[in-house]
């Protein structure tokens, strides 16, 4: 039945909406060389000329790295910093929601890397409930926090599961077109990490290397701008607003001076690893970081309210 | 008005290729971790489906001091894929092309920077019926230096 319906004339209109349906799909993650701002991709051109389109993708520190930057930066353990529990009930939009989840996320790997075992699996459930309120299906669900339950003393496993629930969440929302929505996630992960070294560095001995890892953030604000960039190609109010005021962020961190990035990065082959060398150096005024952190402050806090 | 309740049916059903795909991709970037091991998966879901002689960039910032692995991951029927390291000025660093097309390379930065993982999926020579097509994945982990050093 289904193959004498399909007359030419049919046939042409199925494959037209069928491949228009497809193109859809991905045009908010492809650019064509024409218009990639990024650079050239002559080292990769190739004889086959057909598909010229090339996917731009963008990844921005996870929660769990954040924190593990944090940690070998020295930085203590402090509670109070975390976005309160109760305030859970207080999201009810989009972009509260999406943020929030974000930002829980890294209260939890955090909370989770300094052993904090009873607040890791608080902030696990308060995440699935956010995560369940934005219909992220089976992204976190009750086998997990069993799971992080039966591992709390081992930091691997642990870090494993975050991991997991991270890659569930925004897997899910990129597979059904609201890569919008996961990129909102990912902004609230990487403040709420911005948010704990800057605060951090207010009670630590030595904050030269939380400032430096602080400071380190300008580059993956570059790339989280982009991304949100691109996802507005479909314009989005969230996103909107949210790229205003990361942009004033950015103008504060653009008072910091980088120099000699201008050295092409060598690697050399160690024992086991290779190293990337290149210096890079950085010179800042003591109230352009106290501007900064005052700013990333006024942020957070109006996300969480 | 049956006629048209059909063609609407196929329609509908050749409208959910794409998110089979990406479901497909998924469910194998999951398996892929495993070339991590005993690398930490940064969470962050990098996965798309290319057709041979296909491109794709990541941009990523790397910290100094950590040590990181890189996994490009091709479903078992795809093509060979190259995958070339660059920094911000596309200064290649690395490609998999001089090591047999390596599935990972490990490395630790000097300063923390921006690196493109370019990748493109390599043509076939033999003429094919078929465009060679799947699922890739670039996974990123780091070390869990602290557990390393207790260890």
């Amino acid at each position: 039945m289904i193959i004498r319906l399909l007359t030419l004339k049919n046939l042409q209109y199925v494959m037209f909406v069928g491949i228009a349906s497809l193109l859809f799909s991905c045009s908010n993650e492809t650019t064509t060389e024409g218009d990639d701002k990024q650079g050239n991709t002559e080292d990769l051109e190739t004889d086959f000329k057909i598909f010229k389109a090339k996917q731009i993708m963008y990844s921005l520190p996870s929660p769990i790295e954040t924190a593990m930057l944090l940690k070998r930066a020295g930085a203590q353990y402090n509670e109070e910093i975390l976005n309160k529990l109760e305030n859970i009930n207080k999201y009810t939009t989009n972009k509260q929601m999406a943020l929030n989840l974000g930002v829980y996320s890294a209260d939890l790997s955090y909370a989770s890397l300094y052993d904090q075992n009873q607040t890791s699996i608080k902030y696990m459930a308060a995440s699935k409930k956010l995560a369940d309120k934005l219909g992220i299906l089976s992204a976190i669900d009750q086998s997990i926090i069993n799971r992080l339950e039966n591992n709390v003393n081992n930091r691997d496993s642990i870090m494993e599961i975050i991991s997991e629930t991270f890659m569930n969440s925004n897997s899910y929302l990129k597979d059904n077109n609201r890569s919008q929505t996961a990129a909102i996630i990912l902004a609230g992960g990487w403040l709420e990490g911005l948010y704990i070294s800057s605060q951090l560095i207010k009670s630590t001995k030595n904050p030269k290397e939380l400032t430096s890892r602080i400071i380190d953030q300008r580059i993956s604000l570059g790339t989280l701008i982009n991304m949100l960039e691109h996802e507005n190609k479909i314009p989005n109010e969230d996103i909107t607003t949210l790229l205003k005021d990361l942009g004033d962020i950015k103008a504060i961190f653009d008072l910091i001076k980088v120099s000699n990035e201008d050295i092409d990065p060598v690697v050399t082959k160690g024992d086991k690893i290779a190293k990337i060398q290149g210096k890079t150096e950085i010179s800042y005024k003591d109230e352009d970081i106290k501007k900064l952190v005052a700013k990333i402050e006024d942020f957070r806090n109006s996300i969480i309210k | 008005m049956k006629r048209f309740f059909q063609l609407f049916l196929i329609v509908a059903a050749l409208s959910v290729i794409p998110f089979i795909g990406n479901a497909q991709c998924k469910n194998f970037a999951k398996k892929a971790k495993i070339e991590l091991l005993p690398f930490i998966h940064d969470g962050i879901y990098n996965a798309t489906v290319l057709s041979e002689g296909e491109t794709a960039e990541l941009y990523k910032t790397f910290y100094s001091g950590q040590q990181y692995r890189i996994a490009v991951v091709a479903e078992a029927d795809m093509p060979k894929v190259e995958f070339k390291i660059m920094d911000a000025k596309r200064k290649v660093l690395y490609t998999n092309k001089e090591k047999d097309f390596a599935k990972t390379w490990d490395f630790t930065l000097e300063s923390s920077q921006q690196l493109i993982i370019a990748i493109q999926v390599q043509t076939v020579e033999q003429l094919q019926s078929d465009i060679a097509k799947g699922c890739i994945a670039v996974l990123i982990g780091f070390m869990n230096e602290e557990d390393k050093i207790q260890k």
